[in-house]
């Protein structure tokens, strides 16, 4: 059996007082969308950086096919992971075409210009979620939501094996959430492996065939959603009292009815 | 899809060498003596026929355009790159006291030259010391990690400038140097006193800068949008951050060891590029370097002529230009910009 596409091993991370990553060991297998939930503060984009190497973890290990990722070059590792950030700073009036061409820098060497090949793997990778038409506006003119969409563009141009992606969705309307969530069920179905940060567990449950639950730095339950999505876990992840129906297609469907504790 | 192309950042960056070559001829031919261009060209090239002229041209104003074409081009590409760091269009080495930090290196080494039988060349390496110095403590303070926040950034500069202010007048009066004008002249920032000794080596410091930064240009791209993005997309944010403070820091050094603290001009020229080019830093820093440079001859010209026989410090007209720019880049930026 080959290898995992990502696999924790005991990470663990400390920053300042507070353990922000205890002992998390999973895995991402190619083809494979998992979920990943938890309150704020619980780790989620902590465990994207140290997946990237922007923080080394304090101990573990977390490998790429197997390969540690502090064997791999930066580059190398840019190659592979691509990551969709929740929003990006723009100081300065890039164009959302250019900033989705940025997704090509791991796969070019030296200082030069893009061939005409990354121009249409970028124009490709626009259209792909509907925004060809952004293309020759600034992002200093787009709304949230327009960002978010050249954010995933600019991480699909990165030809990545893995795709994480923190709340990719928030910003989005109903009809784009959907577009987003399609590509990343298509870049998983062509072998890709993907990590989706969401606070929408009905809608992580339904499009992500595993559920990871972080609390505190410490993987609470890694499994189906139907497994996952319980009154009693989910009380103890979110301090929240909810109860879990079936939705008519059979999917589960998290109705919370108020805090555990009154605020 | 708009893509800016090889080809296309090489006409634009043609233009605007053809229009430094125009600022600079028309450096050496503006003054009280009456040179035509036809007079320029003609010394230029070594022609008998340009007579007695062609020692003014090329023993005074050829040097000292082609210094204030480097202070230019330094102290722009500085501006530039000092933006693209710190993601902030009003970073410029004048502002966040870099080039307070570097004049402060510079004095020290004029005031103290002579006890230790440094040369006049002193100046350079030190006023470099003094600026990378600044820069790493400006590094430091502001905090790198994140986007910096412009108030955050100014009120650094404001203390950085007049810690260095208070240093320049220290060291100047211990030593003696407060006398003439040559103490008012390195405050406001002037042409007027280069010693052409220090013109070898200020382009080798400013051509050092430029080699150093020319590399880092894509990567820099990539880094004005946030520091965790760059990692991610493969840059060495912490080597590319080391080199460029390197080069901002011969930058700003050599045009402050000769020209004292000429303000604003790393503010005006990107700013003015970046709205006829576009924010890429591969075209938009080379611009800069052509531009600044384009840009500090017509001033200096400016300075040279305008009153007559009366010479104003060039440092004077590129403040009066660049504060009420910044102040409406301040407004602007404070209307337009939002948080990562």
């Amino acid at each position: 059996m080959s290898a995992p596409a990502l696999s924790f091993h005991d990470v663990a991370l400390r920053l300042g007082p507070r353990d922000v990553l205890s002992g998390v060991s999973f895995e991402l297998g190619a083809g494979e969308v998992l979920g990943l939930a938890g309150p704020n503060g619980a780790g989620k984009t902590t465990l994207f950086r140290v997946a990237t190497r922007v923080l080394r973890p304090d101990r573990g290990e977390i490998r790429l096919e197997g390969t540690p990722i502090a064997a791999l070059s930066r580059r190398a590792l840019a190659r592979r992971i691509a990551v969709v950030p929740q929003d990006v700073g723009v100081p300065f009036p890039f164009l959302a075409g250019e900033v989705v061409l940025m997704g090509r820098a791991p796969h070019r060497s030296g200082v030069g210009f893009e061939s005409a090949a990354d121009v249409e793997s970028a124009q490709r990778c626009l259209a792909c979620v509907g925004i060809e038409a952004l293309a020759d506006r600034s992002m200093i003119e787009l709304s949230g939501g327009e960002r978010q969409l050249v954010l995933v563009a600019r991480a699909l141009a990165q030809e990545p094996d893995v795709l994480l992606l923190d709340e990719p969705t928030a910003h989005l309307d109903l009809r784009h959430r959907a577009v987003v969530l399609e590509r990343v069920r298509e870049f998983a179905a062509a072998g890709g492996a993907a990590l989706v940060v969401s606070h929408d567990l009905n809608l992580a449950a339904r499009s992500c065939g595993r559920l990871a639950l972080l609390a505190d730095g410490v993987l609470a339950a890694c499994g189906p959603p139907a497994e996952v999505l319980r009154p009693q876990l989910l009380r103890r992840v979110f301090d929240v009292e909810a109860e879990v129906l079936a939705a008519p297609d059979g999917a589960p469907l998290v109705v919370p009815r108020g805090a555990g504790r009154p605020v | 899809m708009k893509v800016l192309t090889a080809r296309a950042a090489g006409q634009r960056l043609a233009l605007l060498a053809a229009l430094l070559g125009a600022a600079l001829v028309l450096g050496i031919a503006a003054g009280p003596s009456g040179i035509g261009v036809g007079d320029v060209l003609r010394a230029l090239r070594g022609d008998e026929a340009a007579g007695p002229v062609a020692d003014i041209v090329l023993r005074v104003r050829l040097p000292r355009v082609l210094l204030a074409a480097a202070v230019g081009a330094a102290l722009a590409v500085a501006g530039a790159l000092f933006q693209a760091l710190l993601r902030n269009p009003l970073a410029d080495p004048f502002v966040l006291g870099v080039s307070g930090g570097a004049a402060v290196g510079g004095i020290l080494a004029l005031s103290l030259g002579p006890a230790l039988g440094w040369g006049a060349s002193a100046v350079v390496p030190s006023a470099f010391a003094g600026a990378l110095v600044t820069t790493a403590v400006l590094y430091a303070v502001s905090g790198v990690r994140g986007r910096v926040s412009a108030t955050q950034l100014l009120l650094t500069g404001v203390v950085f400038n007049a810690f260095a202010s208070a240093g320049i007048v220290f060291v100047a009066s211990l030593a003696g140097l407060t006398e003439g004008t040559s103490l008012f002249l390195w405050l406001i920032g002037s042409l007027s006193a280069v010693r052409a000794d220090a013109a070898p080596m200020v382009a080798v410091f400013v051509a050092l800068g430029l080699a150093c930064a020319l590399p880092l240009l894509r990567d820099l791209n990539l880094l004005s949008l946030g520091e965790e993005s760059a990692q991610q997309l493969g840059v060495d944010v912490g080597r590319v951050q080391r080199l460029l403070l390197l080069s901002t820091s011969l930058m700003v050094g050599a045009a402050v060891s000769v020209a004292g603290l000429v303000g604003f001009v790393g503010l005006i020229v990107p700013h003015l590029l970046r709205l006829r080019l576009g924010p890429d830093h591969r075209l938009l820093v080379p611009a800069a370097a052509l531009g600044g440079a384009a840009f500090l001859v017509l001033c200096d010209t400016a300075a040279r002529t305008l009153f007559g026989g009366r010479e104003l410090p060039v440092g004077a007209i590129t403040a009066l230009a660049g504060g009420p720019l910044f102040l409406y880049l301040l407004r602007r930026h404070h209307l337009r910009s939002f948080a990562p």
